[in-house]
């Protein structure tokens, strides 16, 4: 009965949070008021219960991997979807998603936490797999220092009952890994993504970003997943002793190395099959080819490499937040060829601090150029842009202004727009009235 | 004729640079460059000679596991570097190196780090983030404007001055209304922003007392350009 009133309530506070405009995770704040045991009771009548995903960055499109490499094997799948991925938000897509009896329609959870608010979340639900990605420096102002974060994320790892996923390359992450394996050997399986060593240098982290050698790290034994080869849209994963090559709709180098770790994820929740005990529908066995084709398919979660199309021209949107993503994303897309604009907000989804700017090198932009910069901290880009010598056409704060500007003086030519979360939601906000624009994943 | 040169030297760049300190010496090298000098950077990590014609020393912050590798080192040379502040070389210490060129640093657990004694300031870890945009209002380099991220609370001693009052921000702890620290001409500080970049005058001060120290004279010819101007004013109005 409690489930029933709860969804009720819950779809009700929805429906009038939407008439109001906006407001995803209402409906959770006012459920989690009235019944904290909601979402425990919820999730854990899955049979194959609760995937969480974290890390510092690439959570998103690993999670939309791993939706839906599961969803083609045959798996009816439950996620966060509006990358509202604190607590309430989950709340919240689980009354979207419920009957009215509180039932999920769904065979398993992935879940995307936010390592600031996944405490909150482990203490009502604890994961049956997690998969770590990353710790690399991302709105610092937010979470205070990186020791913290790998802290945070080390209890997520305590949590868990099953199976844990880590990157072997992440000095941080690989250390969790490597304690769990200690403290909970008999309990829960802790395997392993990475890369091979000539990749190595390929992704660099923030540790050895100022290294002249890059630091030699002991390899016992293969990854359960390693990405081992990289070309333009395509990669080659070494699993089992066996290298696969695919095809690839996602775009970047992150994503590519993301892929080993949803391919990990994959396959131990598929091994596993249901939690013992319970009844599922569908018992899909994880054939790696199968696997590979599912995630051929993938295409680039909203504002990873998102391509639009714009006076008959492709724009791609890509999202920028730290020092290492920037890097990443300079290295990931070629820009001859290409006008380019950089927005730069400092909301608190941003992060207020600046200095992450300065951590990046721009000179890969000096002679392209940069077409337009704008957001609340254009000026910042633009000194930033200055000190690395590459020319600025066109500066204006407001992104309005902004993207029309950009928009008549590059006419018939690709284009590309760097921007940070904030100045993102308010630019595809834009393109919406002028083209097409999927809803947010 | 060639232009004079100013050897820059780079406090731990591995171990201390966490809030884009690695822009306060593209900065100053950019600034050097416009008022007529060659800048040459010298990286100086753990176990590194310092160069024996340096100009300027400059560093930044860390996280509390890089800043006990580094103590050691610093204390190691604590004798050098007093001299070369004595001697008044301009330095530059943001956040981490700031306080270990105090007399020490005690960890919010009680652990100490003992600083080099440069500036008259003493460090506890606090229990309170001052987290934000920051705006100082100094005599001599007039407003200054970053963004701090600490919860070191610092406190200075009759040796030091501050480097401004805060206008905007908490400083170096959220009672005395200051923040930073001068001794000579050595300026300790938790602003990042990075500092240097929206600072010129700041970088002014160390170009021109370098100059003065090596050549006898300091002509400043560079002037603030608008996008200076710009950045100043726009972080100046967002919120904390």
């Amino acid at each position: 009965m409690r489930d029933v009133l709860s969804a009720v309530i819950g779809k009700a506070v929805r429906q009038v949070a939407r008439l109001r405009g906006g407001g995803s995770a209402l409906p959770g704040l006012v459920i989690e008021r009235i019944d904290p045991g909601f979402l425990a009771r919820v999730l854990g009548r899955l049979p194959y219960g609760v995937i969480a995903v974290s890390g510092t960055n690439g959570k998103t499109t690993t999670t939309k991997m791993i939706v839906e490499i599961l969803e083609a094997s045959g798996l009816r799948v439950f996620t966060n979807r509006t990358g509202s991925n604190f607590s309430r938000g989950v709340v919240a897509a689980a009354i979207q998603e419920c009957s009215v009896t509180g039932r999920l329609d769904a065979d398993v959870a992935v879940l995307e936490l936010d390592e600031a608010h996944a405490m909150y979340f482990i203490d009502r639900v604890r994961p049956r797999f997690t998969l770590l990605l990353n710790v690399l420096r991302d709105q610092l102002d937010r979470f205070g220092e990186i020791d913290a974060t790998a802290r945070l994320l080390q209890r997520i790892a305590d949590a868990t009952t099953e199976g844990l996923i880590v990157n072997r390359e992440d000095r941080l992450v690989a250390a969790i890994g490597q304690q769990t394996r200690e403290r909970l050997s008999d309990t829960a399986e802790v395997r392993e993504f990475g890369l091979s060593d000539a990749l190595l240098s390929t992704f660099p982290s923030d540790d050895d970003f100022h290294a002249a050698a890059l630091p030699v790290r002991e390899v016992t034994a293969d990854a359960d997943v390693t990405l081992i080869g990289l070309g333009d849209h395509e990669a080659t994963f070494l699993i089992d002793g066996e290298s696969h090559h695919t095809g690839l709709k996602l775009e970047g180098l992150y994503n590519t190395f993301n892929a080993a770790a949803a391919l990990s994820t994959v396959r131990m929740v598929l091994e596993r099959g249901p939690i013992a005990g319970r009844t599922a529908e569908a018992h899909p066995s994880a054939s790696i080819p199968d696997l590979l084709q599912a995630l051929a398919e993938v295409r680039p979660a909203f504002g990873r490499g998102e391509q639009l199309q714009l006076d008959g021209q492709p724009l791609e949107l890509v999202l920028v937040k730290n020092p290492a993503g920037f890097r990443l994303g300079l290295a990931s897309f070629d820009p001859e060829g290409v006008s380019a604009m950089i927005a730069i907000n400092d909301q608190y989804a941003d992060g207020r601090d600046m200095s992450w700017l300065w951590d990046v090198e721009f000179g890969s932009l000096a002679s392209a150029g940069v077409d337009m910069v704008s957001g609340t901290r254009a000026w910042d880009m633009a000194l930033r842009l200055e000190h690395d010598e590459v020319p600025v056409a066109a500066v204006e704060e407001d992104l309005s202004r902004a993207l029309q500007a950009f928009r008549s003086a590059t006419t018939g030519r690709p284009r590309r727009i760097y921007c940070t979360y904030t100045a993102m939601l308010a630019l595809r906000k834009e393109l919406a009235v002028l083209t097409d624009v999927e809803d947010i994943w | 004729m060639s232009t004079p040169e100013l050897v820059i030297a780079s406090l731990y760049p591995r171990d201390m640079n966490i809030y884009g300190d690695r822009g306060n010496v593209l900065a100053l090298s950019r600034r050097a460059e416009a008022q007529g000098f060659s800048p040459r950077v010298v990286e100086v990590n753990p176990g590194d000679p310092l160069p024996a014609d340096l100009d300027i020393v400059i560093g930044g912050g860390g996280q509390d596991s890089g800043q006990g590798r580094v103590a050691l080192d610093l204390a190691a040379r604590g004798d050098q570097v007093r001299d070369l502040a004595a001697d008044g070389t301009p330095m530059l210490m943001v956040c981490g190196l700031y306080q270990l060129f105090g007399h020490r640093f005690t960890t919010y657990t009680g652990e100490e780090l003992v600083g080099i004694g440069v500036l008259d300031v003493e460090t506890r870890g606090g229990d309170t983030r001052m987290i934000g945009n920051i705006v100082l209002e100094s005599a001599e380099f007039g407003e200054i404007i970053g963004y701090e991220n600490h919860s070191g609370d610092t406190t200075l001693g009759p040796g030091s001055q501050p480097l401004g009052r805060v206008v905007q921000g908490a400083g170096n702890n959220p009672r005395d209304g200051v923040e930073g620290a001068r001794t000579a001409n050595v300026i300790g500080s938790y602003l990042h922003g990075s500092l240097l970049p929206k600072n010129p005058a700041l970088s002014d001060f160390l170009i021109g007392e370098a100059a003065r120290r090596r050549y006898g004279k300091f002509t400043p010819v560079a002037e603030v350009n608008e996008t200076v101007t710009r950045a100043r004013a726009s972080a100046k109005r967002r919120p904390r």
